[in-house]
């Protein structure tokens, strides 16, 4: 458990094993905050946080847990970090918080966090654990970037709120798509991004429900 | 009574859990490869949130809302800080009592969730409402309408995308689509078709 390891545990959940695109984890939340960059900066620390120090937490305990109410056990000390992380973000930036809504609540329900403390913090060491929760919180970050960055850039014509291609209606000459601004695209955005993903890591690729049959010519006589 | 009306077509179409708020939507893209399955979790999802939504609005306007402690004597308690963790609390223990009592009377329906009912715990979108019956302020009323609708455009957008995937499974699919890459597109224009209902109200 030296230095490779935890290498390993730490970075493979960025591309081998994303938490969003192959395990299907923490999509809740992971669309609606996408608008525009800044906020999703925001949301990813919030949610890189939570995952580091539950998965910490839970680990510590995790001999003392016993197993019939474990899940009420992890459900309570994610709550009460998301409660830390929401009052935070009340106090040093409010304005985003308001934008964030109840995203930040929902952070407790975001399997990710879930995920890890059943999955993994439940029966490692709490430092492996820590870089584990971290990794996974920078999956998710990873992807709710990416999204973010196409979604700002191309709906609004900014990044960071700073206008980098000016808008038609400010008398520029990009005329900005607005469908990108609108819940769908995210939804596009994931499923291309899932698609150049398995190109490059075709092992991720699922299988088929049928095979389809070569095709085959028949004779007409 | 058209208010009422007026919310619940709003929570259906407008503003669907699914697809104009995201939520739910793990279980939503991993319990819908059958009917089946989705309608199960479709009905139980209703059934939840119908309940959790106004006990929660409850909990918040006689315990939790800054000034709401006034009959204990404690004019000047905030507790809203400690919405979160009330919230999943009562959502946990419901769905357990829920799973009891089931079991005990009406086993048939009990069979019939099966284990859709723990999986709901961790359900964003029953949270989710509960935060945003406290965010938009929702009378005791209002609140049983808005879970009950919120739950039905749930339950109504996992059965169509379900029914979709089910075709889906014969069509044939770019290799690093396949699966979820397909599926999130199909929820996108699914998604594109329920924006033609914003706006509509009576």
């Amino acid at each position: 458990m030296a230095g490779e390891s935890a290498k390993q545990v730490l970075f493979e959940p960025i591309f081998s094993n994303n938490p969003i695109a192959l395990q299907i984890l923490g999509i809740c939340s992971a669309l609606a905050v996408t608008t525009s960059m800044s906020v999703s900066i925001v949301m990813s620390l919030a949610v890189i946080a939570v995952t580091g120090f539950s998965s910490l937490a839970v680990s510590l305990v995790r001999t003392q847990i016993p197993g019939s109410i474990r899940i009420i056990v992890q459900m309570t000390i994610i709550a009460s970090l998301v409660i830390v992380v929401d009052q935070v973000l009340k106090a040093y930036a409010y304005e985003i918080s308001k934008q964030l809504s109840v995203f930040v609540g929902l952070i407790i329900t975001n399997c990710i966090v879930m995920g890890r403390a059943e999955g993994f913090a439940m029966n490692n060491t709490p430092g492996m654990s820590f870089l584990d929760g971290i990794g996974n919180g920078l999956g998710y970050s990873i992807i709710l970037l990416f999204v973010a960055f196409f979604r700002e850039l191309l709906g609004a014509g900014s990044l960071f709120g700073v206008t980098l291609l000016s808008p038609v209606n400010e008398g520029g000459w990009y005329v900005t798509n607005g469908l990108l601004l609108l819940p769908p695209s995210a939804f596009f955005i994931i499923g291309l991004a899932i698609w150049a993903l398995r190109t490059w890591k075709p092992e991720q690729v699922e299988e088929e429900d049928f095979k389809m049959s070569a095709h085959k010519v028949k004779e007409a006589f | 009574m058209e208010h009422y009306i007026n919310l619940i077509l709003k929570a259906v179409f407008v503003e669907n859990m699914a697809l104009a708020f995201f939520l739910g939507m793990c279980t939503f893209l991993a319990i819908s490869k059958k009917i089946e399955a989705a309608t199960g979790l479709g009905i139980a999802v209703i059934v939840v949130l119908t309940v959790t939504v106004p006990v929660n609005n409850l909990l918040f306007n006689t315990i939790l809302r800054e000034g709401a402690l006034d009959w204990a004597g404690l004019p000047n308690v905030d507790l809203s800080f400690l919405g979160l963790l009330a919230y999943i609390g009562v959502i946990a223990a419901i769905v357990q009592i829920m799973e009891m009592v089931l079991d005990k009377y009406i086993p048939a329906l009990y069979a019939a969730l099966g284990v859709f009912l723990p999986l709901i715990t961790v359900n964003c979108a029953i949270l989710g409402a509960s935060l945003f019956m406290v965010e938009r302020d929702y009378t005791f009323g209002e609140s049983v309408v808005y879970g009950f609708g919120a739950g039905l455009g749930w339950a109504l957008a996992i059965v169509a995308l379900a029914g979709i995937r089910e075709k889906l499974k014969y069509s044939d699919v770019p290799d690093g689509l396949r699966g979820l890459g397909i599926t999130f597109i199909t929820v996108g224009l699914m998604s594109l078709g329920f924006m033609s209902f914003s706006g509509i109200s009576l």
